[in-house]
């Protein structure tokens, strides 16, 4: 087990209205760790990973209960600011969605709107920064004015990272960030993904065994909104405990 | 194996069983049709579009030009005079009528009598002294001197010119013409080769036959009566009512004899060769030119005619081939508000060049008058500029971020369902009714059980709103409220919610959401629904009518508080006129009006297309 625990989820229930959507679920993501969940579709993977970083409360039926915990704070206390906790805990959707704006303009605008850049000089470079961290500045260098809707789906997607990154995030959230490209590209954003654990911790939702197995070093399993099973990819990849984790990984189920 | 299911295989084949070929052919022809509908529903829809478009621009070509003649005014005018046209409120000077009467006098040569005067300064604009005391005013120099003034000539003279009485037309006179004094000084007895004026012959002929034959329609029904109370004379009972029969029997027999005698009095007028015609002023105008005068003809025979001088000729001598004209007029005099001898100035005055057409820049850069000559859409134009610019104000801003709050913030609860339904619901009120909140609320004030709860809410700001472009503005701020928040709330709904979780993933509050991604991109679509609500708006008659949008004001309002016009109800206003080139510059107006409507949407479709955007 890697050192220190960076979110805590305690009991954790998730409601849309009636549905109850998560039952009970308590997770510890480790500082500098990739922990993956993994699981069938609709099992809750999504709602968890949005319950993060209270993504969740955009939507009006969505309830909440038990604790997550952030470096010692429950984020949903009632003085935690969403606003500030989304600046802590970034998040890369499936879909890449930059912002129909500059690739410039794309990566600076989370700097902006909390202050990060104290001057002009130190706004280039967080984006020059942010753009080789997403390691995709070498492509982009010459156009940083063209919009950021002209990239490919790869190129999109690397400079959605970029730009989550560029709010210095210390949690960053990925729901299925591969799920729209190719292999190329997904080669490239694992690669990427292995880079950024240096610095955070990272949480990736995905459907691909391959992948969880490639870039994580924690592995959740949820089943019907359950966590069926936790811990480290190589024993659950290995040895699961659950019988159900075994059918799912090894494809006689899901 | 083979249970009660149905087998498959057999049903394939039936596709090309031949029944199928007439099922498909069933189809085709269903769709056929229904394209064959479809064309013809547009066929329909493009044809009426062309009748609209044409009625409207080639009435409004009637008033593209205005006709002016040209005077030689001899500006005199006193010290005393200067002093009354410098007045702030210069009243219709008669001094400066008579300097236009005196010029017109000289234009048609000749000294006339009191009536005749006026008939003549009739033919120029009521507004032509008025006119020439401004010249005065801004050019003192010209005071004492000869002076050569275009004035704009009367409304019906303007219509003469067009062609809507009808023009003189050549009646044909072939031969030699003789002229003889009458027994009146003023009378001229003509006699003229028998071949000539033919024309003139067959169309009081037809008038002649046409005239008897209403005569025998009339004499028929007259018949029928008889008939019909012979037969219940016969019926009839008691001695009172037979008696009563009998009187009406009587009434009907001498109508009927009395229709027919005279139908045949027509007939043999119209059939006799050698019949000499009255002409009456139900008849069409027959005018003699010759020996550079004009005579109009009293009576019209085979070879001989009598006629009244209208313009004395020089000598009363008989003219050869080719030195006399006649002329008809086939409208009759009773039927035109131009008599004869109007006309006949009028045809002096073109043949001398006095006659000048211009292009009608009156008709836009002038405000409303009563006088039909003068009246422009100006003042209307900018009338319906300050309302839309208060419209604008009010309705854009309150209508955005009613969608912006009601989207991105409210609570989706009974309550906005509530809110949202009755938005949709109000798009859909009548805007008179819009015109009727305008009146109690902003205007008269609002009473409940006796107590006044306010007195008119823009009388805080102006004493008297009604007819203010202010008040006009509210009440279709009101109307195209709902129009612009649908608008606003589908292009805000269809900005993808991507791009809102992006925001607010990167740690954005929801309101630099909306502001800086959601409303951005929402804008063109937000834009589009906003222009054309006020393109809906800039042709809204009926509540600015009711608060009073429709008065007669003849100065373009100075701002939002003056009063004015707007261009659909000066429209609305000139289409109540009697005047007959009202007629004409309704359709002007009209023709603006659709203008600054094509421009508004095409701005709209061309937002729209310039910022569309794909995701």
């Amino acid at each position: 087990m890697a050192a220190d625990c960076k979110i805590t989820a305690r009991d954790v229930d998730v409601f849309y209205g009636d549905n109850h959507a998560i039952k009970n679920v308590s997770v510890d993501i480790d500082q500098n760790t990739v922990t993956a969940f993994i699981g069938p579709s609709g099992c809750g993977k999504s709602t968890f990973l949005r319950c993060l970083n209270r993504m969740n409360d955009t939507i009006e039926i969505c309830r909440v209960t038990g604790d997550i915990v952030l470096d010692g704070q429950n984020i949903y206390d009632r003085d935690v600011d969403p606003v500030q906790l989304r600046a802590r805990v970034g998040m890369v959707f499936q879909k890449p969605n930059p912002f129909p704006k500059s690739i410039f303009d794309n990566v600076a605008y989370g700097p902006r709107i909390h202050g990060l850049a104290g001057t002009k000089a130190d706004l280039d470079q967080i984006v020059e920064q942010c753009l080789r961290r997403a390691a995709i500045w070498d492509e982009v260098k010459d156009r940083l004015d063209s919009p950021g809707t002209g990239l490919s789906g790869g190129q999109q997607q690397r400079l959605c990272i970029a730009r989550a990154i560029a709010t210095a995030p210390e949690v960053l959230l990925m729901d299925e960030p591969c799920s729209a490209l190719d292999p190329i590209a997904t080669a490239q954003i694992e690669e990427l993904i292995d880079e950024l654990r240096t610095s955070y911790s990272v949480v990736i939702v995905t459907h691909s065994m391959q992948q969880a197995a490639r870039v994580s070093q924690q592995t959740a399993f949820f089943h019907l909104g359950e966590l069926l099973e936790f811990g480290e990819t190589t024993k659950i990849f290995t040895n699961p405990d659950h019988e159900k984790t075994q059918h799912y990984i090894t494809g006689r189920y899901g | 194996m083979a249970d009660a299911g149905i087998d498959m295989t057999a049903l394939s084949a039936k596709h090309t069983a031949p029944e199928s070929r007439s099922l498909l052919s069933r189809r085709h022809g269903a769709e056929w049709r229904l394209k064959l509908y479809g064309i013809l529903a547009i066929a329909i829809a493009a044809a009426a579009l062309i009748l609209l478009v044409y009625t409207i621009v080639t009435k409004t070509f009637g008033v593209a030009y205005e006709y002016y003649v040209s005077l030689d005014v001899q500006m005199d005018l006193s010290e005393r005079d200067m002093k009354r046209i410098e007045d702030p409120n210069p009243r219709l000077l008669p001094k400066l009528d008579k300097v236009v009467r005196n010029s017109m006098m000289e234009a048609a040569g000749g000294e006339f009598d009191r009536k005749t005067r006026r008939a003549l300064s009739s033919l120029v604009s009521t507004d032509a002294g008025l006119e020439l005391g401004g010249i005065a005013k801004a050019d003192r120099d010209l005071i004492g001197g000869p002076y050569r003034y275009e004035a704009l000539l009367d409304d019906q003279v303007q219509l003469y010119f067009k062609g809507d009485f009808g023009r003189l037309e050549d009646a044909g006179s072939e031969g030699p013409l003789e002229l003889r004094k009458g027994t009146d000084p003023n009378q001229v007895e003509m006699v003229f080769a028998s071949s000539s004026l033919g024309q003139m012959r067959l169309l009081m002929q037809e008038r002649r036959s046409r005239e008897a034959g209403n005569l025998r329609r009339t004499a028929r029904d007259q018949e029928r009566a008889f008939t019909e109370t012979e037969a219940a004379l016969a019926d009839a009972t008691t001695e009172a009512e037979r008696t009563r029969l009998a009187e009406q029997l009587e009434v009907f027999r001498a109508a009927r004899d009395d229709f027919n005698s005279r139908a045949d009095a027509l007939e043999t007028e119209a059939t006799d060769p050698q019949n000499t015609f009255e002409l009456t002023s139900r008849d069409p105008s027959l005018l003699i030119r010759v020996n550079r005068g004009w005579i109009k003809v009293s009576s019209f025979g085979p070879d001989a005619m009598s006629g009244i001088v209208i313009d004395p000729p020089e000598r009363l001598i008989a003219a050869d081939e080719g030195d006399w004209t006649a002329f008809v007029l086939a409208r009759p005099e009773a039927s035109r508000k131009l008599n004869d001898r109007q006309v006949l100035w009028l045809e002096n005055f073109e043949r001398e060049g006095k006659i000048e057409k211009r292009l009608n820049e009156r008709l836009l850069f002038q405000s409303d008058s009563s006088n039909a000559e003068l009246a422009g859409i100006w003042g209307a134009l900018v009338g319906s500029f300050w309302t839309m610019i208060v419209t604008f104000l009010l309705a854009f801003p309150i209508g955005v971020m009613a969608s912006i709050y009601l989207e991105e913030f409210a609570p989706k609860n009974r309550l906005t369902n509530f809110i949202e339904v009755n938005i949709n619901n109000l798009a859909a009120v009548p805007s008179i009714v819009f015109g009727l909140l305008g009146i109690t609320v902003l205007i008269s004030g609002v009473k409940l059980f006796g107590v006044e709860l306010f007195d008119g809410l823009l009388k805080s700001v102006t004493e008297d709103p009604r007819s203010t472009p202010l008040a006009g503005g509210v009440v279709l701020a009101l109307m195209s409220l709902p129009t612009i928040i649908i608008a606003s709330r589908a292009s805000i709904k269809a900005v993808p919610p991507s791009i809102r979780d992006a925001a607010l993933g990167l740690g954005a509050s929801r309101l630099q959401t909306a502001t800086h991604h959601v409303l951005p991109l929402a804008m063109p679509g937000i834009l589009t629904g906003s222009i054309i609500a006020m393109a809906q708006a800039l042709g809204e008659t009926a509540p600015l009518i009711i608060v009073g949008m429709n008065a007669f004001i003849q100065d373009p309002p100075g701002d939002p508080l003056d009063k004015a016009n707007v261009l659909p109800s000066l429209i609305y206003l000139w289409n109540n006129q009697s005047e007959r080139l009202f007629d004409g510059k309704t359709a002007m107006a009209i023709t603006v009006l659709l203008v600054f409507l094509i421009l508004m949407n095409a701005l709209a479709v061309l937002l729209r297309k310039r910022f569309e955007r794909r995701w």
